[in-house]
């Protein structure tokens, strides 16, 4: 029995790196001062906050004032409702997204749809991005904010995010970018690129979980979302998250400085696994770009067989992947990505998302090329759906 | 989401896996928009389930409960095989996750339209015996995916 463990499953979460908990540990055990208390042992608090705000805000080209610490990615990309009265006030009521949005903001969305906003969601062409052009005809006078995803979760897809910022700039349109799986992984520079507000989740990037960012560009009104103390401002009140902010700034400084490199490392080792598959498993193709697409993402559909069972006999293999496939999720949709892609349900429902991280190797790039052909071949001796598709092929 | 042991024993080493080539009663049910398919292959003398055989294209559960199912009809007489429940076959499973309990009425549907086929191939209607087979109306009912289309 082969004992190899191999998680390929980066873009779900990531693993704490050991520099990361080191830097936690001290707000987890001694430095447990509530960083709004005035003796010492609070002000340290207080000042490993600050600490991790620059560290954060230099990643990103920000200020440090412009980075408000927050629960998770999905929090991050539900603070847009906070603008509606803003936005409603000044008669600006349509907003721009795209169809293959993470749910925290398609949710969000929705909300403000009901609440009287009009909302187009742009399209994508089968590799997932949407046209710049379709985005300038879908501004109106009444459009006062766009929300483009920076790179895509199930796919990896990067959207064309500085012409978009910079459309957005010169129309005074507020630019908002869900860059949860794109921060520490590929340059994101809000200053040159224009945007005006991101979303990011430090467990993408070797961060600990239940800690993220909103960053709100200087001179744009914002309300509270939580009202309370005086905590980030007043604007998110509640005791801060300290190691978990503390880890986050850590892991993020470790990203950027080693992005170059980790970079080119995971490029190699997705290329090595999605030309590895691709070769052995006939009836196979990789879904989204291969070009403008983050480093660790694979995502490969295998027709005739069921994304879920396949997970889970990748798993008894050591492997760890997921699925956009309907049965995987607890909503039993296939995912809304791949089929913004126009892909038959029977694609979608077969696809498997891979992703590496530095920490993966070519072993384990190499193990699963070597295993999961095995698996979907015998899924695919049991497949009627599989056996109905060669029998069309005879014909 | 999780699945209880023998969900997951049934789901690696599924029982009765394949074709039968002296099949007497074949039933197809699912469709890939839903994401699953089970196929089933009755072997059938004096009105007794002598061999099955099953093919499955679906998710975990979808594998479990035709294996379980197979397993539960081998050897029976049909008015038994007819009986069967979905909920037999999850209670023999030792339950499952509640978005995947429709998973299970693929198999209790797929032995019913083999046992029709069975009937039909003898020139006998299967309405009196089987019942009125859900149409693919009916199953899209009873598939919680969005198959509206």
């Amino acid at each position: 029995m082969n004992n190899r463990i191999v998680y390929a499953d980066n873009a779900a979460t990531t693993r704490i790196t050991e520099p990361v908990l080191q830097a936690m540990m001290p707000y987890l055990t001694e430095n447990y001062g509530n960083a709004s208390s005035l003796y010492s042992l609070g002000v340290k608090s207080a000042l490993a906050l600050d600490k991790a705000r620059k560290q954060v805000s230099s990643a990103l080209n920000a200020e440090p004032f412009e980075i408000i610490f927050t629960g998770c990615g999905s929090e991050s990309d539900n603070w847009l409702k906070v603008f509606a009265k803003t936005l409603a006030k000044r008669g600006k009521t349509h907003l721009i997204t795209t169809c293959v949005e993470h749910h925290a903001l398609l949710h969000s969305m929705a909300r403000l749809e009901k609440e009287g906003f009009t909302v187009t969601y742009l399209p994508v062409n089968k590799d997932g991005f949407i046209s710049v052009e379709d985005f300038k005809n879908a501004i109106t006078e009444k459009t006062g904010l766009v929300s483009i995803m920076f790179a895509n979760n199930e796919i990896g897809t990067i959207q064309p995010i500085p012409e978009i910022g910079a459309i957005c700039r010169e129309k005074g349109i507020w630019f908002h970018t869900d860059a949860v799986q794109a921060v520490g992984h590929v340059p994101v520079d809000v200053k040159a690129m224009n945007i005006d507000m991101l979303s990011l989740s430090a467990h993408k990037f070797h961060g600990p979980k239940g800690v993220g960012v909103f960053y709100c560009r200087k001179g744009i009104p914002m309300d509270n979302l939580i009202d309370g103390g005086g905590q980030e401002r007043g604007k998110r009140a509640g005791t801060e998250n300290v190691a978990g902010i503390v880890g986050m700034g850590a892991a993020i400084e470790i990203a950027v400085a080693h992005m170059d490199e980790h970079a080119k490392k995971v490029t190699a080792l997705r290329n090595r696994l999605i030309d590895g598959l691709l070769a052995a498993v006939p009836k196979s193709h990789l879904n989204g770009s291969r070009e403008n697409r983050l480093p660790g993402n694979a995502n490969i559909s295998f027709v005739g067989v069921e994304g879920e069972s396949l997970l889970l006999r990748l798993d008894q293999a050591g492997i760890m992947a997921s699925s956009g496939s309907a049965c995987a999720s607890a909503s039993l949709d296939p995912s809304h990505v791949l089929m913004a892609l126009g892909m038959r349900h029977e694609e979608a429902h077969g696809s498997v998302r891979l992703t590496l991280s530095e920490e993966n190797t070519e072993e384990d790039v190499d193990y699963i090329i070597q295993t999961l052909p095995g698996i979907v071949a015998s899924l695919r001796a049991m497949s009627p759906l599989w056996e109905s598709m060669m029998n069309k092929n005879q014909d | 989401m999780i699945y209880s042991a023998k969900v997951m024993e049934h789901f690696a080493n599924p029982r009765n896996v394949g074709e039968l080539a002296d099949a007497n009663g074949i039933g197809e049910v699912g469709n890939a928009k839903c994401g699953d398919i089970m196929k089933i292959y009755l072997k059938i003398e004096n009105d007794t389930i002598v061999d099955v055989r099953f093919k499955t294209f679906g998710c975990g559960a979808a594998i479990a409960t035709s294996s379980m199912a197979t397993e539960l009809i081998k050897g029976k007489p049909l008015s038994e095989a007819l009986k069967l429940t979905n909920k037999a076959v999850v209670e023999a499973l030792d339950g499952l996750p509640p978005v995947k309990i429709h998973c299970s009425v693929l198999s209790e549907q797929a032995i019913k339209a083999a046992i029709a086929d069975y009937y039909t191939r003898l020139g006998i209607d299967p309405t009196p015996f089987v019942g009125k087979l859900d149409s693919e109306e009916e199953h899209e009912h009873g598939c919680a995916c969005d198959c509206d289309e």
